[in-house]
């Protein structure tokens, strides 16, 4: 039996991936989370980070800054305005999110919780040049 | 009797009008198929949205701790009105029948003693509800100078919408905007996205749906609808563009039609006038020579 399940991650704009795959980590609020097949049934939302979709030993990274995950019946479903392979993520982009993200963070008008976003947006984008 | 001379410019007017609605006709075509590919490609989003939200809206046990957003104020004193417009105008009635769906919902508010506040996106709504209820509009925005409508937009007028509705500005938040349902047919709709309107639940039963949540569930939605709310703006924005040309190429359709019509009309006119006047002029020489 195949250890595979449906992938769907989706845009306001497009329908960015659906596959297959039998591997899936994805950034929770909460922490990493890796999902296989037959999963709980799970609703959970997303910080800044990758999601790394891995398929038949094939793997393909997104970069994510927030979105809704929703699993259930092997499918699982991520729901994001900010979705970005890794691949289109050149140097220029990423370096004019984190400068960005970077005076935000600096700034006082943002809570906690916002500033916990904002530094995990930050590391996960350095994260990529190394 | 217009001269012939005037017939004759009268033509030439109308003919070149009718240029410029056919090249809007093919315009507005090649961009429907855009506007419609993209309005199809978003609908998964709100979609599975949607979903998320029911399902989450389910499991929510205790209903005083629900968020605001969903539960409301509890009052419904103020209303919140986001009139959706277009920028451009020449596109039949799609401006006019979104305002005139909005002027009567004001017109119900204010008649029940509540208050108004009107947003209007896009600047054709603006000119037409301004006459009457110029004093009610809190803000008028604008995308006329943005190439492309995206998400972004959207998130932006999510924000301000959130924004009053955290410094309890309002109670109810309505939505205007052309629902799309083909070429020739735009239904006008009031959308109420503030409280969410809970959907019935659909068919299927809600036992098996036993979910574990990460954090718990009120976090999530307080997570979730905000985005929501940017989400029903991002498609009536989408509903809306794809509305906005299906009905500029059908008033153009039409006005080029008509254009062709007057034309045939006007050179009917013309060689009937023409050969009056030949005939006079003849009439004359003729009775000129037989005088001799």
């Amino acid at each position: 039996m195949s250890e595979n399940f449906n992938l769907e991650i989706i845009s306001p704009d497009e329908m960015v991936l659906k596959s297959e795959a039998d591997e899936v980590s994805i950034p929770s609020f909460e922490g990493q989370m890796t999902i296989l097949k037959d999963h709980i049934a799970l609703i959970t939302y997303l910080r800044p980070g990758f999601i790394q979709v891995s398929t038949d030993g094939k793997k393909e990274v997104f970069f994510v800054e927030e979105g809704i995950v929703e699993f259930s019946k092997n499918n699982l479903l991520i729901l994001s305005s900010t979705v970005i392979n890794i691949k289109n993520l050149t140097g220029a982009i990423k370096e004019s999110i984190i400068k960005e993200s970077t005076t935000k963070l600096n700034s006082n008008e943002i809570n906690d919780k916002e500033r916990y976003i904002l530094a995990y947006k930050i590391e996960s984008l350095k994260e990529i040049a190394q | 009797m217009p001269s012939l001379d005037d017939l004759r410019k009268r033509i030439t007017s109308v003919k070149s009008t009718q240029k410029i609605t056919k090249a809007m006709k093919m315009v507005a075509a090649a961009k429907l198929r855009k506007a419609q590919e993209n309005a199809e490609k978003g609908r998964p989003y709100s979609e599975k949205m949607k979903n998320i939200i029911n399902n989450l809206a389910n499991s929510i046990t205790e209903k005083e701790t629900a968020p605001k957003l969903i539960a409301g104020t509890g009052q419904d004193k103020t209303y919140l009105c986001v009139v959706m417009t277009a920028d451009r105008g020449l596109c039949g009635g799609f401006n006019t029948n979104i305002c005139r769906l909005a002027k009567v919902n004001f017109e119900k508010i204010l008649k029940e003693g509540k208050t108004l506040k009107i947003i209007t996106v896009g600047s054709k709504g603006l000119d037409q509800i301004k006459r009457d209820y110029g004093k009610h509009v809190i803000q008028k925005l604008s995308f006329k100078d943005r190439k492309k409508i995206s998400f972004r937009e959207a998130e932006e007028v999510g924000k301000i919408i959130l924004d009053l509705f955290y410094k309890n500005e309002f109670d109810i938040c309505l939505l205007f905007f052309n629902n799309f349902k083909n070429v020739i047919t735009q239904i006008p709709q009031a959308q109420q996205i503030i409280p969410a309107k809970k959907e019935k639940s659909s068919s299927e039963p809600a036992a098996d749906d036993f979910y574990e949540f990460e954090p718990d569930e009120d976090e999530i939605l307080e997570n979730l609808l905000p985005k929501n709310i940017s989400t029903q703006i991002f498609k009536a924005f989408l509903e809306n563009a794809a509305s906005e040309q299906g009905s500029r190429m059908t008033a153009m359709d039409n006005a080029t039609r008509n254009a062709g019509e007057l034309v045939e009309k006007l050179t009917i006119n013309y060689n009937r006038s023409r050969q009056a006047s030949i005939t006079k002029e003849l009439i004359e020489i003729i009775s000129g020579a037989e005088s001799l």
